[in-house]
């Protein structure tokens, strides 16, 4: 956002809704901001000051290694209360800062290294006099932003090429519902395949309906949502419950990295992982190949920016939103694979809890881009696997508001807190040849 | 974002027939698209409905037997017709809070939320309160359920409003939040029953109760006053949206948000209002859930009927009767899906599928026409401008 001066300053605040703050930045609305997220951050001090320091007693210890980790490292034992009180003061700092003197461009920096430190205050104060196994939850944090950052990959390709895609939680449902039956009858790998491809005909019918029948495209993402829910519960009810063996597949073991998987920490983090992790981390880079440095995907996103001129120079628009639908629709069936093949190996009703929509969260506060939707999805996996491993310790905060971050995260980051990105411009709008 | 107005200004001179969703909705008199299509789109999913049935290896005299089941629990007999018009009561308020909302151009997907948090109001109300008589304490407690929702209905509203975040997740994340809110009211000592462990609600008051009006021709006849103020809002809604100038303003920012900006109509102020009046209508639909049939509120109590309220939205066409009328159609396949499950054994979520079928053929009249080879000619509907709007 630039500064344009005053000169804008005698219009109401009122005619800046939503849309046009970006191309009208009104010097007041900035200061304003400022503002506002000085005093947020001295809440945040006046939180840890005055409510976890005085509250926490002895050593909060971090477990750093497994204990069959090749080298081992010593668990890291804070003393709670001083490091609360120093954290309250960094705090305090910056805040006051912000608030006086703003950090101008900085300020969304330092909002979010303010709420990092803001998360580690609460974890000493949690684990004050007890232990907390700090690696098992990067580990876990990782595998839990896989479906997220995949389906946000989903609805990137989608979106690039100016289809809006709401239905990801319906594909990741439906591929972890595939995944488990055809991986209990066949295996794992087929389930893995076989959820690839239902997720690619899920999308299917998404560009069907959208590029053909011009139809809402959040209409057809909510009925993508609302039909494998009730089909997945359907036949959960009525065909897995009378034969449990159809929803009792193999789980994909972790596979060590030789030599990399010895790294104390990263090994653990990045190459002691399944395929379902390192096909996310292959798909990501892959993905941001193909859009920014291939002639597919120069196509793809003039499809999604200016159909029209597309059009013109002789690109079919139809068929490569087809292309990038299916895809973004296979890379949400392989997330799905993750709720059963990648953990549990078996299906519950509803068990994918709005991963998708945290998903599209990602995508949006990524930028529309792989590798910062992958960068939101840590943020989102971290405070998923925080909230997890919270609840296991005995800490002072109710388990249904620890399992309320990840959505309160979301609509933090939806709401443009730390800043707004532009989507594609025809997103969402359907093409008509003329 | 700028260029996303201009294009779709665009759009709209060079294509003025596709005019958008609520637009074409406020003006599609032709009985074709009012009466045809959605009669079409029922009866398509139904038939889908069959084919489902029968791939889980039951044959299709047992899904005719399914179906025999489904029509004799919706209208069969006095206490079905009775089982349809309660499940239909919240399904006209869920739906009259996603149409409204759809005129003005919203998607309020967080009925299920704002419903729970209505609820709760009012069933504390309901229960907190005692000694009053009936005509102080009910409507003291539906009033707690408008409030309750409104207030939750706000939140998108003015996230919506201020920082443009798009209501579909922040209403689907808060969603999720009043859940796990209802959760943890639910075990805490202001809500919990005294000798419970599990979460469940005291009873609310006698005095605080939706009558069930025909209990004296038969105490199983559950249908109970929360209809009768489901019909009165839908009237409410219907002078709302089109006698009085706010109503105006909705549909006029549903049309064109920034025509209506340079129209001199605060969007800002609309955006927040009809989010509030949607959340209050959920609600109320919570409300009536809690004092007219459960008596106490449970984990999940509202059991997706915000969810429902768009299915019935899209298929009312938005218009406040055409929602009464397909809530009552939505709520005679709940009644019947009940039956279904008990007498025939067909589980009761393929009523979800066969309402997404309904939503997907009635958002897509196109297929309909397609399939039936229908030569009326019907556009898709556009809701939607993508993130930026």
């Amino acid at each position: 956002m630039s500064n344009h001066g005053s000169e804008y300053q005698e219009l109401p605040v009122e005619s800046y809704t939503s849309g046009e703050s970006k191309t009208k930045v009104l010097n007041k609305n900035k200061v304003r901001r400022a503002r506002a997220i000085g005093v947020i951050l001295l809440i945040l001090a006046g939180v840890v000051m005055f409510i976890l320091a005085p509250a926490a007693e002895g050593n909060a210890t971090f477990g750093l290694s497994f204990p069959d980790d090749r080298f081992q490292l010593d668990a890291l034992s804070v003393p709670s209360t001083g490091s609360l009180y120093i954290l309250a003061l960094v705090l305090g700092f910056l805040g006051g800062t912000q608030f006086l003197k703003g950090f101008q461009s900085k300020s969304t920096m330092i909002l979010g290294i303010s709420f990092a430190l803001f998360v580690v205050a609460v974890m000493i104060w949690a684990t004050a006099g007890q232990e907390f196994s700090l690696i098992s939850m990067l580990v876990s944090t990782i595998a839990r932003c896989t479906p997220i950052a995949l389906g946000a990959l989903s609805g990137i390709l989608c979106e690039r090429a100016g289809v809006v895609n709401i239905g990801i939680e319906g594909m990741l449902l439906g591929g972890a519902f595939t995944g488990v039956v055809m991986g209990s009858l066949v295996g794992g790998w087929v389930g893995l395949i076989s959820a690839t491809i239902v997720g690619g005909m899920l999308a299917l019918l998404l560009a069907f309906l959208a590029i053909n029948f011009r139809v809402d495209q959040i209409i057809i993402g909510v009925v993508i949502n609302i039909l494998v829910l009730g089909l997945t519960s359907f036949l959960t009810a009525q065909v897995l419950v009378k034969r449990p063996e159809w929803n009792d597949a193999p789980i994909f073991p972790a596979i060590k990295i030789p030599i990399l998987g010895d790294i104390p920490i990263l090994g653990p983090m990045f190459f002691d992982q399944t395929i379902l992790v390192y096909g996310m981390f292959g798909l990501v880079v892959f993905t941001t190949y193909m859009l920014f440095r291939s002639r597919w995907g120069l196509r793809t996103r003039s499809v999604g920016e200016n159909p029209k001129a597309a059009d013109s120079l002789g690109i079919s628009v139809a068929k490569t939103r087809y292309l990038a639908v299916i895809y973004g629709g296979m890379v949400g069936g392989f997330a799905g694979a993750w709720f059963t093949l990648g953990t549990v190996g078996r299906f519950d009703e509803g068990m994918t809890g709005g991963r998708g929509f945290i998903g599209l969260a990602a995508m949006i506060f990524g930028a529309w881009n792989p590798i910062g939707a992958f960068g939101a999805a840590l943020i989102f996996g971290f405070s998923d696997s925080l909230q997890q491993k919270l609840a296991l310790i005995n800490t002072p905060i109710p388990t249904e508001f620890l399992s309320m971050t990840p959505y309160l995260v979301t609509i933090i980051v939806v709401a443009g807190l730390v800043g707004r990105a532009r989507p594609p411009a025809a997103d969402g709008q359907p093409f008509e040849k003329q | 974002m700028n260029k996303n107005l201009t294009a779709e200004e665009k759009n709209e001179l060079v294509n003025p027939k596709d005019r958008g969703f609520t637009q074409r909705l406020a003006t599609a008199t032709d009985w074709r698209t009012a009466l045809l299509i959605p009669a079409l789109a029922v009866l398509t999913a139904l038939i889908i409905g069959v084919v489902i049935i029968m791939v889980t290896g039951s044959s299709f005299s047992d899904a005719m037997e399914a179906y025999k089941a489904l029509l004799q629990g919706s209208v069969g007999s006095l206490r079905a017709i009775s089982e349809t018009l309660t499940a239909a009561t919240p399904l006209i308020l869920s739906g009259l809070s996603v149409a409204l909302a759809f005129r003005a151009g919203l998607f309020n997907i967080g009925g299920e939320g704002q419903a729970l948090i209505g609820g709760m109001f009012a069933v504390w109300v309901g229960f907190s309160i005692t000694g009053l008589p009936i005509y102080v304490h009910l409507p003291l407690a539906v009033l707690a359920g408008i409030v309750g929702g409104a207030i939750y209905g706000f939140i998108p509203g003015i996230l919506k409003a201020k920082t443009g975040a798009h209501e579909v997740i922040t209403t689907i994340m808060l969603n999720y939040i009043a859940l796990r809110l209802v959760d943890y009211f639910l075990k805490t000592s202001i809500f919990q029953r005294e000798g419970r462990n599990d979460p469940v609600s005291k009873n609310v008051e006698a005095t605080a109760e939706l009558p069930a009006f025909l209990s004296s021709v038969d105490p199983a006849l559950r249908v109970h006053a929360g209809l009768f103020v489901a019909l009165a809002a839908a009237f409410f809604i219907y002078w709302l949206l089109f006698r009085t100038t706010i109503g105006f303003e909705f549909r006029a920012v549903g049309a064109n948000p920034s025509a209506a900006r340079y129209a001199g109509i605060s969007v800002t102020r609309v955006y927040i209002l009809v989010m509030m009046i949607a959340g209050a209508l959920a609600g109320t639909a919570g409300a009536g859930q809690v004092l007219g049939v459960l008596g106490r509120a449970t984990p999940g109590f509202t059991a997706d009927l915000g969810f429902d309220g768009i299915a019935v939205a899209l298929l009312g066409r938005s218009n406040p009767w055409g929602v009464v009328a397909a809530a009552i159609l939505f709520g005679g396949l709940r009644a019947g899906g009940q039956q279904m499950q008990v007498s025939a054994n067909v589980g009761i979520d393929l009523i979800a599928v066969i309402q997404g079928l309904i939503i997907m053929f009635v958002a897509a009249p196109a297929l309909i026409a397609a399939i039936y080879r229908l030569k009326t000619p019907v556009a898709s509907t556009q809701i939607s401008k993508g993130w930026a709007s």
